[in-house]
């Protein structure tokens, strides 16, 4: 789900409880159809995940040969494991630590810049606030792969090319981070309730410390929540700023299995490096974090996207 | 705050006084502003430095911009992107909102919640990890579907993927990790509806898809709108699924099918990258026209 996309949901209203309404006898025949299209969708949404957690217990023969629907057995989903382990030495544990590092630390990153930021630009007053909001919301739209070799480029004047921070820094400009804060903020802390901290004696920075952060808990976790997983899936960046295949994160690291994998790649030959069971794991290891997340946050993902946001 | 203050224009920025005086406002936005400027205005001021000069660093006016548009991939790949661009939107438009519009209707809540997330949740799965799941599912001999693809004719992974159907392919894996989201959005939309309005039009005798048509249609004109603009600019940047695509089809897919593929073979087959900013600039454009049009006529965004 892109940035995009999540900043309309943001905007949408609370949802009110949809009005009920009867189906008739005439619309029992439709109604079969409609039922048959809602589950068609289902499948297309559902069957390549179960098929992909089904494959990754398989050995290779099994893949191709038996039922795509079956289950494979314990041990050939550890023999996938230990082998995908020892692929290139352990180029995945690196592969997925790297990850965890680029992601974990942009966000914090991304944390201790937007939240200051989305305040100030919701409950104070000052030069250029409006010229920083817009230019927010034009770079906020733009697809971030617009800027990714304009970035390499300027990156590596600065020789930063091949480093943590050449991917860690870009992560952490967020616009749309700042840009939800920013819409908390203008909506969740009333200018009563500062000016009351004003009263008490309470200068910008103390009001911000004592009223603004914990009052900000719930938009932390939406703005943490999507700087994780955009940054974890984010493959462009990462592809052109890391040459080095000690420095990939995981989603780059799957293209080098891809390379040695045959039925991908003939040349790679019968004694290959990496077996089709063996690359849909890593794939599975891939996404196994953040799908996690997914299924830990799903009703504040369906109901709390569309919660909050505009102001009437 | 340098920073701020260049970015600054008297005339845009209203204020209170209208001279620039220091405010602790300043100190907080101070971190973000730097990024802002790292990441979002320099890559892209210095992309049109080099998009302008030329391996030297001479100005070279639009030389850059011809040259890289008159490379005999350009326009192949221009038209493979347009091509998947109709195709992905049109896709995208009549299912999202079709979906949306069915899962409003149903009446049980829970059904709805499930639905919604069980559409939302290949959103978890981007980039390179989708496009090779997607490899795997159009891969006859492993794929879960291969009945489907034999029947349509493709006997081998090769079959599958010739140029002419990778418009399709795209369309797809697009499709399924992104429409998901789009369907909560509009769901949400299609719940601003004010009741009273679903009422007075049923008290009219109007049957469920007039109501689609008459009411609930216009009012998400405006998020379709959205929906499409954001989309189009996404889209035109297609990168990823051609490259890992162009990886694993025994060179039937160039590494240049896509304009975005051919600024990165610019930059890192060539070192050429006065020609490779050109095209970085032409792709931004077309972003920046999209982005700049919903913040200067959406009311979506009404900042103050």
């Amino acid at each position: 789900m892109s940035q995009a996309t999540l900043s309309a949901a943001a905007r949408a209203r609370t949802a009110r409880p949809a009005d009920r309404t009867r189906g008739s006898a005439a619309r029992i025949s439709s109604r079969g159809l409609i039922t048959l299209f809602l589950l068609v969708f289902v499948a297309f949404f559902l069957v390549p995940i179960l098929w992909l957690l089904l494959a990754a217990t398989k050995s290779p023969s099994n893949l191709v040969s038996g039922h795509a629907f079956s289950i494979g057995s314990w041990h050939d989903l550890r023999t996938n494991w230990n082998h995908l382990m020892r692929f290139q030495d352990g180029a995945v544990k690196t592969w997925m630590k790297n990850s965890v590092i680029y992601a974990v630390g942009s966000l914090i990153i991304t944390l201790l810049v937007s939240v200051p930021a989305g305040y100030a630009m919701a409950k104070m007053d000052f030069h250029g606030r409006r010229l920083l909001l817009i230019t927010t919301l034009v770079v906020m739209l733009m697809p971030s792969a617009a800027l990714v070799l304009p970035t390499f480029l300027e990156l590596n004047y600065a020789h930063l090319i091949n480093t943590p921070l050449s991917v860690i820094l870009p992560f952490s400009f967020f616009p749309f981070g700042v840009y939800l804060t920013y819409i908390y903020f203008s909506t969740a802390v009333s200018a009563d309730l500062l000016a009351a901290a004003k009263l008490d004696g309470c200068g910008d920075f103390k009001a911000f410390f004592y009223v603004g952060l914990p009052l900000a808990t719930p938009i932390i976790a939406l703005v943490a929540f999507f700087s994780f997983v955009g940054n974890w899936n984010n493959f462009f960046l990462p592809y052109v700023m890391l040459p080095g295949s000690g420095q990939y994160p995981m989603q780059v690291g799957l293209t080098q299995m891809l390379a040695s994998t045959p039925t991908f790649n003939p040349v790679v030959g019968a004694d290959a490096e990496v077996q089709p069971p063996e690359l849909i794991l890593a794939t599975l290891l891939s996404v196994a974090p953040v799908l996690i997340i997914f299924l830990f946050s799903q009703r504040f993902l369906v109901s709390g996207l569309t919660a909050g946001g505009t102001k009437e | 705050m340098q920073a701020a203050r260049s970015q600054s224009s008297p005339a845009r920025s209203r204020s209170r006084t209208g001279s620039w005086r220091p405010a602790s406002g300043h100190v907080f936005v101070s971190g973000y502003v730097v990024l802002l400027a790292l990441f979002g205005l320099v890559p892209a001021l210095y992309s049109l430095y080099l998009a302008f000069t030329d391996a030297s660093g001479k100005f070279s006016g639009v030389k850059n911009f011809t040259r890289s548009a008159k490379d005999y991939r350009f326009i192949p790949a221009v038209q493979h992107v347009a091509v998947y661009l109709v195709l992905w939107l049109v896709t995208l438009t009549i299912f999202v909102v079709l979906l949306a519009l069915v899962v409003h209707r149903l009446t049980s809540r829970r059904t709805k919640a499930v639905l919604r997330f069980v559409y939302y949740v290949p959103g978890a799965l981007a980039g390179a990890s989708s496009v090779l799941l997607w490899l795997f599912v159009l891969d006859p001999a492993v794929s879960p579907v291969s009945k489907l693809l034999r029947w349509t004719g493709n006997d081998n992974f090769a079959q599958v993927i010739v140029p002419n159907h990778l418009p399709a392919v795209f369309t797809i894996i697009a499709f399924w990790t992104g429409a998901g989201g789009w369907i909560v959005v509009l769901y949400g939309a299609l719940n601003t509806i004010p009741t009273e309005l679903m009422e007075a039009a049923r008290v009219d005798g109007a049957n469920a898809v007039q109501t689609a048509l008459r009411i609930q249609l216009p009012m998400l004109r405006k998020w379709i709108a959205y929906m499409l603009i954001l989309s189009l600019a996404a889209g035109t940047q297609l990168f990823v699924e051609p490259q890992l695509v162009s990886q694993a089809s025994f060179g039937i897919v160039g590494n240049d099918y896509s304009v975005n593929q051919l600024a990165y073979q610019y930059a890192f087959s060539q070192n050429d990258f006065n020609g490779s900013a050109a095209i970085s600039i032409d792709l931004l454009i077309v972003a920046l026209i999209c982005a700049g049009f919903f913040v200067a006529r959406g009311r979506l965004f009404e900042t103050d």
